[in-house]
């Protein structure tokens, strides 16, 4: 998401480390072309120069110049204030004492509103709550129609009254009839406006007095220019937001606002929205310190462990250690395990994004395509169990089958017989320590036969 | 630690232009969720806000200079005072307009072209005076935008085929439901193509619309192949003898391949069905966006050749100098623009207009 901004630091950082010695000319040198970076990224101007004045000041102080690793020194600086400036804390929403917690989601037109609540109510139901969607947008035309589908989709309730009543007895009605169904956690999906819009906002105003929110949350475009201060400013201004949640952050915008908005409003960004599909993973947590390792290059490891954590079980791993350490490698029955671990993760383009250094890799124009996953598994599962099994028996009649039975062709399967032979023969190589090594971090726990294996290699 | 920069405004024009929408929603409540649309059925003009007509007859520059009224505020007002209350051109008079065209969402790269030619002109003609330099400027902005004015025609070819695409929330679909009431109110027949088959009521959407404007709708089953539906609406849009044909597609990230490929995937549908359709590939840009509107036009244009523009919510909000970076990097010229929620409100893009009212000294 960050890829273009991170480039250019990368490409700063590495001619101030090519130099030996940081005189104050070549910082300013290198602060000129962050400074171009990050507004190109859409952070605010103003933003942007009280930043590069902060850091300036800090990379000019004694302790960086005198020390032997300037270039590093100064990534610490720059890390540390991007932090800084989106906030240090993972913050969380605040759940209602008593009654039940009403989230309102507020923003302009198109930021996501709709998508968003409906994510909100499906983790919050993971969690253990009983979600509510209030929708309280009677302008757009099938906005109501649009978040009933979302809520059958995820099977969470969603209170309407049709567009002739107000937003204002909607959301009245609504929390009322959460409190007598037990519905705990209450979120109102109003109508997108626009910030100068005063009427509209008005009877967010209304809304808000009529029913007390326990949290305002304001949805921003992770595309959003400039303007992105402004649009924050001025809701903020009405409403007293708690929080911000950054959309369509799966995309190769910048994301500049987060930084601005952050940096103007000193509210939190409590959430990011990386895909258009209403589910577990397209809804994370904002996490500042991962966010500036991300602008950094450093990859963002710790989320892809989370995920990874939550979908492979301890016996999966022990189980495919087993096999790799085996001499028949790997066969299909496991690759069919693998795609389906790797497709509960998320998105493929966001897991290669996640991987520190995947920028510089090859692999960064690579586009990640689910569907190649879908065929494998469809060619997998046209196989007998004998053949799963055992790719050796796989003559030319029965790749010829398992083509028509997948609705692939005998190209697709011989390209996937041959890629588990390469599998196999990487990780016969590499003494299966790395397959292993990565699915035990996966677990968090390093498999014990293959610690010992490590430890005679070196000696 | 960082004071919000940027003052807070309100004014009348605001209120003015969305005044209608609570008149519009209780019209849309009359319209049940699905609606299936008889063709051409008179009495459904009726959604017409009254205003309308009288808004019609004020002539668009006026409404475009009210649109753009807090654009103009935040940008060339800043410009503006900045050049009367300077008494010579320096360094420092330069930089500050540079900062005001970056604040405008111009971009890094199209302010430094547009202030490396102006300083030139400066220098060769050893300019002076701050007052100057408007016109300096004004030209140099017009160079980049093209002079003349870029509509849509759609005469000349039937069905005139437009495919409409975006990024998700860029404004496709109230786009075309403006875009459909402009050809219904030039005596046109239009035929819609629900071809966002993804977003949830996406076609629901577009069916009140249609049923506003008295278009007619082709629509395929939820989640069903975009291809095939707008496969379907070009045979319906040649059987028919329709003037029109408005292609919706489903919001999409540029940079998610395989949406990508879909998208050239209809395109491919469309001029097999009709040969030389697309006739206009109009790519719809939120005129809040920043920078990255520029890495959406170059990806969308090298999917399906984009012919054309639309900026979106370029009232109130939006400070409007993506048009300029976009038309800079991409050369396809900014056609239409969105300036408020009213039906009539998706105007014909006139560079000289749109110049002079952002450089419009007079407070509205």
């Amino acid at each position: 998401m960050f890829e273009s901004l991170t480039e250019k630091l990368q490409g700063t950082f590495k001619k101030l480390s090519g130099r030996g010695k940081l005189t104050e000319k070549n910082v300013s040198d290198a602060l000129r072309e962050v400074r171009f970076a990050l507004l190109e990224a859409d952070v605010n101007y103003k933003i942007v120069r009280d930043f590069i004045n902060d850091v300036k000041v800090k990379a000019l102080g004694q302790e960086v110049l005198g020390s032997l690793t300037p270039e590093l020194q100064i990534a610490k600086i720059f890390g540390d204030e991007l932090t800084k400036l989106m906030g240090t804390e993972v913050e969380k929403v605040k759940i209602a004492s008593s009654g039940p917690t009403i989230i309102m989601m507020v923003g302009l037109q198109g930021s996501g509103k709709t998508t968003a609540a409906a994510k909100i109510a499906l983790q919050y139901r993971a969690d253990g709550r009983q979600p509510l969607l209030v929708a309280a947008d009677i302008y757009r035309p099938a906005a109501i129609k649009q978040l009933q589908m979302l809520g059958e989709e995820i099977d969470v309730p969603v209170f309407s009254m049709g567009t002739e009543v107000s937003p204002v007895n909607i959301v009245q009605a609504a929390v009322k009839s959460a409190v007598s169904l037990a519905q705990n956690f209450v979120i109102v999906d109003t109508a997108g406006r626009l910030h100068v819009d005063e009427e509209l906002m008005e009877e967010l105003r209304s809304i808000k007095s009529a029913v007390s929110p326990t949290e305002i949350l304001l949805v921003v475009d992770a595309m959003t220019g400039q303007d992105a201060v402004n649009i924050a400013e001025n809701f903020n201004t009405d409403l007293d937001i708690d929080g911000v949640i950054l959309s369509k952050l799966d995309g190769d915008a910048r994301g500049g606002a987060a930084l601005s908005i952050r940096a103007v409003i000193q509210k939190p960004i409590k959430f990011v929205g990386v895909g258009e599909k209403v589910s577990l993973t397209t809804l994370e947590e904002f996490h500042p310190d991962r966010m500036a390792s991300r602008i950094l290059g450093q990859g963002d490891f710790s989320t892809l462990l989370e995920r990874a954590e939550s979908v492979f079980s301890e016996d999966q791993a022990k189980e495919l250690e087993r096999k790799l350490t085996d001499k028949q490698g790997l066969d299909f029955e496991d690759l069919l395990i693998q795609i389906e671990q790797i497709k509960k993760m998320g998105p493929l383009d966001q897991l290669i994004e996640m991987i520190p250094g995947a920028n510089n890799l090859p692999m960064k124009g690579i586009q990640a395509d689910e569907s190649q996953l879908k065929y494998a598994k469809a060619i997998v599962q046209s196989m007998t169990p004998q053949e799963r099994r055992n790719a050796r028996i796989l003559n030319h009649s029965r790749r010829l089958r398992i083509a028509n039975g997948s609705g692939t062709s005998v190209r697709q399967v011989n390209q996937l017989v041959e890629q588990l032979k390469l599998m196999n023969r990487m990780v016969k190589q590499h003494t299966g320590l790395e397959m292993p090594q990565l699915a035990a971090r996966q677990i968090g726990k390093r498999p014990k036969g293959m610690q010992k294996r490590k430890k005679r290699k070196r000696r | 630690m960082i004071k919000n920069p940027f003052k807070r405004k309100k004014n009348n024009e605001a209120q003015e232009q969305t005044q209608t929408v609570p008149e519009e929603s209780v019209n849309s409540a009359n319209s049940p969720d699905t609606v299936e649309i008889p063709p051409e059925k008179p009495g459904t003009q009726s959604f017409r806000q009254t205003d309308s007509s009288v808004d019609a007859e004020r002539n668009w520059f006026g409404r475009l200079k009210a649109g753009l009224s807090k654009t103009r505020s935040q940008l060339i007002g800043q410009i503006g005072s900045l050049l009367r209350s300077g008494n010579r051109i320096d360094e420092d008079l330069l930089d500050e307009i540079e900062a005001i065209l970056i604040q405008a969402d111009v971009g890094v790269n199209t302010t430094a072209k547009l202030m490396n030619n102006v300083r030139e002109t400066v220098n060769g003609k050893g300019l002076k005076h701050p007052s100057e330099l408007e016109e300096i400027l004004k030209g140099e902005i017009l160079n980049v935008l093209g002079e003349s004015e870029a509509g849509i025609d759609v005469e000349g070819r039937r069905p005139y085929a437009i495919l409409i695409l975006g990024v998700n929330g860029s404004g496709k679909t109230t786009t075309i439901g403006k875009l459909a009431h402009r050809f219904k109110s030039e005596e046109k027949r239009v035929l819609v193509a629900a071809g966002d088959t993804f977003r949830a009521a996406a076609e629901d959407q577009l069916a009140i619309w249609c049923n506003r404007t008295g278009s007619e709708l082709i629509r395929g089953s939820h989640g069903s192949d975009p291809a095939s539906v707008v496969f379907d609406a070009v045979q319906a849009a040649k059987a028919r003898q329709v003037d029109v044909l408005l292609v919706d597609t489903a919001g999409r990230l540029h940079t998610k391949k395989p949406l990508m490929d879909q998208l050239s995937k209809i395109g491919r549908v469309m001029s097999r069905g009709l040969p030389d359709a697309p006739h206009e590939v109009l790519l719809v840009i939120d005129g809040t966006a920043g920078q990255n509107a520029i890495m959406q036009a170059k990806t969308f244009n090298e999917t399906v050749p984009v012919t054309g523009v639309a900026v979106t919510k370029l009232d109130g909000t939006a400070k409007g100098g993506i048009v300029i970076a976009v038309k800079e990097e991409i050369g396809a010229p900014v056609k239409l623009i969105g300036i408020g929620e009213k039906l009539d409100d998706l105007r014909d893009f006139v560079p000289r207009d749109f110049v002079d009212a952002l450089f419009a000294h007079e407070a509205i």
